[in-house]
């Protein structure tokens, strides 16, 4: 162990509205392997790219090698030894894997370069790591595993002092990630740093020298890896007051309005669950888990392999959107830029857009009743908006997120599915969407809820569903719908 | 309205008027009924592909097969008629034969998922192909006579093309603005996959457009073959240009979801305008081309300039 090669001092970074970081300070020393841990939104990735560049802070420090770094941004972080691999990796599959390796800064003169050298550069830093690869192999022809291990190399080549890794056994297989542990271990003795982003707490407690707890983008603690266990860790993660004030839950649900049973395609595993008519049935887990999977499989944008649905009772099909919202189902997609709103149209049109065959007849339009819908959503949602001509790219991300539910209740819809319904929202309009839930669910509809932000999902779900790795791990309600039983249900 | 408003939202309608203007101060012969009607005869067959264009480009796909599809189209149709099918059958069968036409292109498009540029690349050079053996490469002579006159009669002093036309316009403009149909067509060209996701037959929409270009396209090639009385297996070579010219000059995105009728009608105009105004001027062929291009050019800078001031005042 020694002096710190990395040290971030109360390291803040603000956007409108949102604290992603505040006040950070951790130290990063050379020849350990140091995990950071936090739930979704902890600032993790945030905190990431400071250290690589890609951000820069709104205040605070970051000493390297003992130098104070101002101005950062990637190419600089790279010349100096800081290197991050992602889950996407940055490969050019088309190229040979020592023309990876050395992409940006081949070798050789000003118009030739020197495949030799590269290649035989290459397979030293490939031994060095343990692995036997051709550097004259093509990316695209080389697994998973060994793609990241390029990536690595990559890295090495490029005098990386840090390297930080960011979920880095997501896609791999179990004997890739017995790899994977061997090559941490090696670069670890060589005095590499080594930073580990993972939620899987068997890799953080076989890898790591230390561990560092983030939450709600604040440093909460530092601990040897001796010296704690994974319950410890849970609660630091997770230990928050619940705070947000939200509206009362129901008091009773009703009969089962929508039955799925095991349902699975290449994304899910054997999911059962039932939904209660009146009822707010939250889904948790990590990012990779699932959920969003399930919920598309069953609205009908993915198909399913086995598995059937029953809508009150009665066994439907459903392989396409048009399917579901025939069984009066709604969703709310998670990225509402992408899949929820026609962002270069107006309010209008897409208040309208589910629901054409309500407004028109024989296949023409009325124009007054799409006005007259446009005009009375606008008002029940309290959408702000200067008109109903409005393009909806000019809203913000909560009156955007309003028209994409305006446009499903416009449908009369009896099931609707939320996907993350308050994310990049201000607070303002987070309340009123919950209330907008509520009223919901009052007039006996069900609702679906995925939710990354823990409080949201306690405070708003009657029962909530956990997945992990595409299954469901359980069940909560009542009392037990503490965040500790939720986050160790989506982590074991 | 601020002046710069008004040129952004008219501009193309301020051009056409421009361009009525000059010509017809450069040249006495512009400002005729005849030469007006002349005109309006001379882009009819360009105008009525245009509108299915129009269909397929606001859905963010392409279709630059329709100069083959009418040049199989007028073959097909004078060999039929040439093997003693009435005309009207023979018209008939042709129109079917664009839509199938269609019916291929979106099947390679969609359900494939091959780029449309390469998709209609494709079956452009193949159909043109299909034309001349057809033909055995050689023009088809002998059409029977009431045929001349869809291409060169007149119904109330109006050339029956121009009538075909405008019907064709209207058509377009009433299923566009009024329709389920017109809807969802902008929905799929401003974001399939949203419109996926709210219920949207993505696919039946698809195939009704390209199905539209290939019948109207097919349309066209009737057209062209009772103008010229003869079956040319090169007709319709390189129409793809004026009416992808005329699409775009008009305000329709090439990303799909923007763009309308109204302005499609006035940009066929302008380059019909153009080119006669320029005939008229004794203007050479060559320098026609050029002038074509760089109005293109320009009409569209303008559009894109705007478009990006527009959204930095949006965003301050």
């Amino acid at each position: 162990m020694g002096e710190p090669l990395l040290a971030l001092r109360d390291i803040s970074k603000y956007y409108p509205g949102v604290k992603a970081l505040d006040g950070v300070s951790i130290d990063f020393r050379p020849g350990e392997v140091h995990s950071i841990v936090g739930e979704n939104g902890a600032g993790k990735s945030t905190l990431i790219k400071t250290i690589t560049g890609a951000i820069e802070p709104t205040s605070g420090s970051i000493r390297y090698n003992g130098v104070e770094m101002s101005g950062m941004n990637p190419i600089y972080a790279l010349k100096e030894g800081i290197s991050a691999i992602y889950q996407e990796f940055n490969l050019i599959p088309s190229l040979t894997v020592a023309e990876n390796i050395f992409y940006g800064r081949e070798l050789g003169g000003r118009f030739m370069i020197d495949r030799r050298e590269m290649n035989a550069r290459s397979s030293q830093i490939l031994s060095q790591l343990g692995v036997n690869v051709r550097p004259q192999s093509l990316v695209k022809d080389l697994s998973v595993g060994f793609q990241q291990i390029v990536e690595i190399a990559k890295a090495i080549s490029g005098n990386a002092k840090v390297l930080i890794m960011d979920e880095p056994t997501a896609p791999l297989t179990s004997s890739e990630v017995e790899k994977l542990y061997e090559i941490v271990d090696k670069l670890k003795r060589q005095g590499m740093t080594i930073i580990y982003i993972s939620h899987k707490f068997e890799e953080i407690f076989r890898l790591s020298d230390r561990i560092t707890v983030m939450r709600d983008g604040k440093y909460i603690r530092t601990l040897q890896r001796e010296d704690t266990n994974r319950s410890e860790l849970v609660s630091l993660m997770v230990g928050r007051a619940l705070g947000q004030h939200y509206p009362p839950k129901a008091s009773r649900t009703g009969a089962a309005v929508l039955e799925v049973k095991g349902l699975s395609n290449p994304q899910v595993n054997d999911i059962s669950f039932t939904l209660k008519e009146g009822e707010i049935l939250g889904i948790a887990g990590l990012v990779g888990a699932g959920r969003t999977e399930l919920v598309r499989a069953i609205f009908g944008v993915d198909p399913i392999s086995a598995g059937e649905l029953l809508i009150r009772g009665k066994r439907v099909k459903i392989r396409h959107p048009m399917d579901a919202i025939g069984y009066k189902m709604g969703l709310i997609p998670e990225d509402r830029k992408q899949h929820g709103a026609l962002l270069n149209m107006d309010v209008k049109f897409n208040i309208s857009y589910a629901s054409l065959d309500k407004i028109a007849s024989f296949g023409f339009l009325h124009k007054k009743k799409e006005k007259n819908l446009a005009t009375d959503y606008i008002a029940a949602l309290a959408i702000k908006t200067p008109g109903e001509l409005q393009a909806v790219k000019n809203l913000s991300g909560g009156n955007q997120q309003k028209v994409v539910l305006a446009k499903w209740l416009a449908t009369q819809c009896d099931i609707l599915i939320f996907d993350e319904p308050t994310r990049g929202i201000d607070v303002g309009a987070k309340q009123e969407i919950y209330a907008l839930m509520r009223n919901l669910v009052g007039e006996n509809k069900s609702i679906i809820m995925i939710s990354s932000e823990m409080p949201e999902l306690i405070g708003m779900s009657d029962r909530v569903l956990v997945m992990k790795e595409g299954s469901l791990t359980g069940e909560v309600a009542g009392d037990e719908m503490t965040q500790e039983r939720i986050l160790t249900m989506a982590t074991e | 309205m601020p002046i710069r408003a008004i040129l952004v939202k008219y501009g193309i309608y301020i051009v056409l008027l421009l361009l009525v203007f000059f010509f017809s101060v450069a040249s006495d012969a512009f400002l005729s009924v005849d030469n007006l009607l002349n005109i309006l005869r001379q882009v009819s067959i360009v105008g009525i592909v245009a509108v299915g264009m129009t269909f397929v480009i606001l859905t963010a796909g392409i279709d630059l097969s329709i100069g083959s599809i009418i040049g199989v189209s007028a073959v097909l149709a004078a060999k039929l008629m040439l093997f003693g099918v009435h005309p009207a059958l023979a018209f008939v069968l042709t129109l079917v034969a664009g839509i199938v036409i269609g019916l291929v292109n979106t099947y390679f498009i969609h359900e494939i998922q091959i780029p449309a540029l390469i998709v209609t690349l494709a079956t452009l050079t193949a159909l043109r192909g299909i034309a001349y053996i057809i033909t055995g490469g050689l023009p088809v002579y002998g059409l029977p006579e009431g045929y001349s006159f869809i291409g060169q009669g007149y119904v109330m002093g109006i050339p029956v093309p121009v009538i075909l036309m405008l019907a064709c316009f209207a058509v377009g403009y009433f299923v566009l603005e009024k329709t389920r149909f017109g809807r969802y067509v902008y929905g799929v060209g401003s974001n399939e996959e949203a419109s996926r996701l709210s219920g949207v037959n993505v696919r039946k929409i698809k195939y009704i457009a390209y199905c539209l270009s290939g019948f109207l396209s097919a349309l066209a090639g009737l057209v062209l073959l009772s103008r010229v009385n003869s079956g040319q297996p090169t007709a319709g070579t390189g129409y793809e240009l004026d009416v992808i010219i005329g699409v775009v000059l008009g305000g329709v995105s090439m990303n799909g979801g923007e763009g309308r009728i109204s302005g499609v009608i006035t940009g066929i105009l302008i380059m019909g305008v153009l080119t006669n105004g320029m005939i008229l001027l004794n203007i050479s062929e060559y320098y026609q081309l050029v002038v074509k291009g760089a109005v293109l050019l320009l009409a569209v800078s303008l559009d894109y300039v705007s478009k990006k001031r527009r959204v930095k005042v949006a965003h301050t």
